[in-house]
């Protein structure tokens, strides 16, 4: 019998489990409120360029009455409440959303663009996890710290990415609840539908009304959240750009501010690594959710004496990425979230080509509606390229090579970010020598892109302070006295 | 690795030879299952595993009769329904193999047995050589021989490699395959290590197990072994065929190692040249997805022979 190729078919997750408002109004306060300016605009597919619903855009005035009905519903109910009571809430939110997990699912592919396979399998059980883990958390604050008198801060502004939308909800609003605080989040502007559903699941647990508050909007309806007087907390999760101009707007105030910021992290392959592991392991460093992602493993260092096996083996892997519609439960790689981010990234591999670099992409057809990029590598990569330095936050990956251990530690470290790390070797010894050396918040080894609401995240240097996730979360929401 | 008597040869084949990560090799496996084979491609899929089976049968109380049965289902697998390969082969003991060749006749259905004292291998050279000469003397397409776990586990990688090559060296055009009987061997990294030691030795296809021993063909081990075939192929350019045999019952396994084939080496190997499951029970599952992919309707089992 001779060979044929062998295609799948292609396997669609349905979307009638996703019922939709034409168009949706701010969440504050308990009640859904239409913004004060009148205006909404509209959220897209990014896979095919559909609008899926129109969304208020808040300004000021609504984020000034979100942050009363916060401050409201946490003088007067939130922190009266005792822990435990406050630990039932969170776990009633937490099984609400894993029942609605399948259309939590389906409507974060459809807003945001990313696989099914991730949202169904990663963004949305990790989102859950969330709310599990914090709420058991909620009376056993005195236990975390103890003899430190933990307490909550107040109220807590949030503005989250668009990269893992409900995910960074979870990762902001459950440690924030558990420890006592109220919220006002603001989602980014082209994936605001999870929180919006998120926002519906808080009516459905009866959560007393102002502890969780969502103003929709652009940047500027985050610049005026960061702006409100009578905020005690502002946590970030974005770019780096945004999160200096934050920074600079906190100071002086009696705002606490964490942020998690971009990265540019170095995913370092010895030469005894587990070589086929560790090609599976660059491809989720760099490729997960289309390479948006803050702690991607975008520069990959290669030991020299490897360097040539590995790029053939990278280049081989991934003609059997399947990039296309992200409903489709084979793809790997879905669309790019936004067309102004393809820009972005389309413009860096024109600048990667033009400094020089030698780029590599699968053969693949991409669908002509809808913004996508194939995955690229870069090789011959100077370490005073742009690609190599700047944050791209997309499906580009650049190679470099190192002969010394010294040498690559000099090189990863040679960044304003120091948000992850990888380490690929069979030799304990040589994973916790380089684990030590590397400036980033996260050091994985013989893995990447693993996260456990168990585990801290947060940076070093220009991605950021502060730490979500783990007991350490719990502490960028509450103050002490001993 | 540095056995004293230790060939120049075979010391490069094994420093070359990567470390497996078992955490990264189940995630990959992972990946590859949590896929969707739908509509034709899982018709196409599972005709395809219809036709590299080895449909085996290596029973002390196996009689002429019933090979001569296995030989007629290997050519009219389901005669009900139309469009349907042959297996790939049958496997049998050597003193099997005279009665299957004539029951096979001219259909193209190559006759696989076993040999060198299998399944334990625990025999002297002599036997070894004699068991294989016998099949081959009696007319086998195909030889499944299998090594000496005993003397790779004490680490005496020459005494093996030399077993292999000698056994190739008789085999000449026959086919050999090479049985590692991996539920014996401890880790994927020995997995690895057998593997190019045997591909190094001269083997045409390697395979999992005999068999006899749970477990079997298990994800890891099969992706460790196609990893070997794969760095064999990028280094020289030649083709070494895959046998995953013992555990694979079911048609949602095999073409969930079909797809880890096409993944790991390429659709070059979607072939019965280079890719078998060695396997009894497997073809009537394959034959009743078959028939419901068809017809939208799941038959009884008792529509489909079983020997």
């Amino acid at each position: 019998m001779s060979t044929a190729n062998w295609d799948l078919d292609p396997s669609m997750e349905s979307t009638a489990i996703v019922q939709l408002q034409p168009k949706y109004d701010l969440f504050i306060g308990g009640c859904w409120q239409k913004p004060k300016s009148g205006k909404y605009f509209a959220t897209y597919n990014p896979a095919d360029e559909s609008v899926l619903s129109e969304i208020a855009y808040g300004n000021q005035d609504d984020v000034n009455l979100a942050v009363e009905a916060a401050r409201k519903a946490y003088n007067e109910v939130w922190s009266k409440m005792s822990g435990a009571e406050r630990g039932k809430y969170l776990f009633r939110i937490a099984r609400i959303m894993q029942e609605k997990s399948r259309e939590l699912a389906v409507l974060e592919t459809l807003d945001g663009g990313k696989p099914i396979r991730e949202s169904r399998d990663i963004d949305i059980p990790l989102a859950c996890n969330h709310f599990f883990y914090y709420a058991g958390w909620a009376d056993k604050l005195a236990e975390a710290f103890p003899g430190q008198k933990p307490t909550a801060l107040g109220v807590a502004g949030q503005i989250t990415p668009w990269n893992f939308p409900l995910l960074m909800l979870a990762w902001k609003i459950a440690p924030a609840l558990a420890c006592g605080n109220t919220v006002v989040l603001k989602p980014a502007e082209t994936t605001s539908l999870t929180a919006l559903k998120f926002a519906e699941i808080c009516e459905q647990a009866q959560l007393p009304a102002g502890v969780v508050n969502i103003v929709t909007g652009h940047g500027d309806t985050g610049a005026a959240l960061v702006a409100n007087q009578d905020l005690d907390k502002i946590a970030f999760t974005g770019s780096t750009a945004v999160g200096k101009l934050i920074h600079k707007a906190c100071i002086g105030t009696s705002k606490k501010l964490t942020l998690e910021l971009g990265g540019k992290s170095a995913n370092i392959i010895l030469e005894d690594a587990p070589i086929d592991q560790a090609v599976e392991g660059i491809i989720n460093a760099i490729f997960f959710n289309q390479g948006h992602v803050c702690c991607a493993g975008s520069r990959l260092f290669v030991q020299e004496s490897i360097a040539s096996k590995v790029i053939e083996k990278l280049k081989f892997r991934l003609q059997s990425i399947y990039v296309g519609n992200p409903l489709d439960k084979n793809t790997d790689i879905g669309a790019v979230n936004s067309k102004k981010q393809l820009e972005t990234i389309e413009k860096y591999i024109a600048l990667g080509l033009e400094e020089g670099a030698e780029i590599f992409q699968p053969t693949c057809n991409l669908p002509s509606k809808g913004y996508y990029c194939k995955p690229t590598l870069f090789t011959d990569v100077a370490q005073s390229a742009r690609i190599a330095q700047e944050e791209i936050f997309g499906p580009v990956l650049t190679i470099q090579t190192f002969r010394t251990l010294e040498e690559v530690v000099q090189k990863a470290n040679n960044s304003p970010y120091g948000l992850a790390a990888g380490v690929w070797t069979v030799n304990g010894a040589r994973i916790f020598g380089l684990s030590q050396q590397l400036k980033a918040g996260v050091v994985w080894a013989n893995t990447y892109n693993k996260f456990d609401p168990t585990s801290p995240f947060g940076g070093y240097k220009e991605s950021g302070f502060g730490r979500e996730g783990g007991r350490h979360g719990l502490s960028a929401y509450l103050q002490f006295k001993n | 690795m540095n056995h004293p008597s230790i060939s120049t040869e075979l010391s490069s084949l094994l420093l070359s030879s990567p470390s497996i990560d078992q955490i990264g090799a189940l995630e990959r496996i992972a990946r590859i299952q949590s896929r969707s084979i739908k509509g034709a491609a899982k018709l196409q899929g599972l005709r395809m595993a219809l036709s590299m089976i080895d449909l085996t049968t290596l029973e002390g109380k196996d009689t002429t009769g019933k090979v001569r049965q296995m030989c007629y289902k290997a050519q009219h697998l389901h005669d009900q329904a139309d469009g349907l390969p042959t297996v790939a082969a049958v496997c049998v003991y050597p003193s099997f193999v005279a009665e299957a060749k004539k029951a096979l006749g001219t259909s193209g259905i190559k006759v696989a047995s076993v040999s060198t004292a299998f399944p334990s291998g625990q025999a002297s050279f002599e036997i070894k050589r004699l068991d294989t000469q016998f099949a081959i003397d009696n007319g086998a397409d195909e030889i499944d021989m299998v090594i000496s776990r005993g003397r790779f586990l004490s680490g005496d990688y020459q005494f093996v490699y030399d077993e292999i090559a000698a056994i190739k060296a008789i085999c000449g055009p026959v086919r050999l395959k090479v049985i590692f009987e991996t539920g014996e061997l401890d880790t994927l990294d020995q997995v690895r290590r057998v593997s190019d030691l045997a591909i190094g030795a001269g083997a045409d296809f390697i395979k999992t197990s005999t068999g006899k021993i749970q477990p079997a063909a298990t994800f890891p081990v099969v992706l460790t072994m196609l990893g070997a075939i794969k760095d064999h192929f990028d280094k020289t350019g030649q083709m070494v065929g895959m046998k995953p045999a013992g555990g694979i019952s079911s048609s949602k396994l095999a073409l969930q190692h079909l797809l880890m084939v096409k993944e790991v080496l390429g659709e070059a190997w979607l072939t019965n040249e280079y890719y078998r499951f060695g396997a009894s029970s497997l073809a009537n599952d394959l034959l009743m997805q078959y028939q419901k992919q068809l017809t939208g309707r799941y038959q009884s089992a008792t529509y489909f022979s079983i020997d």
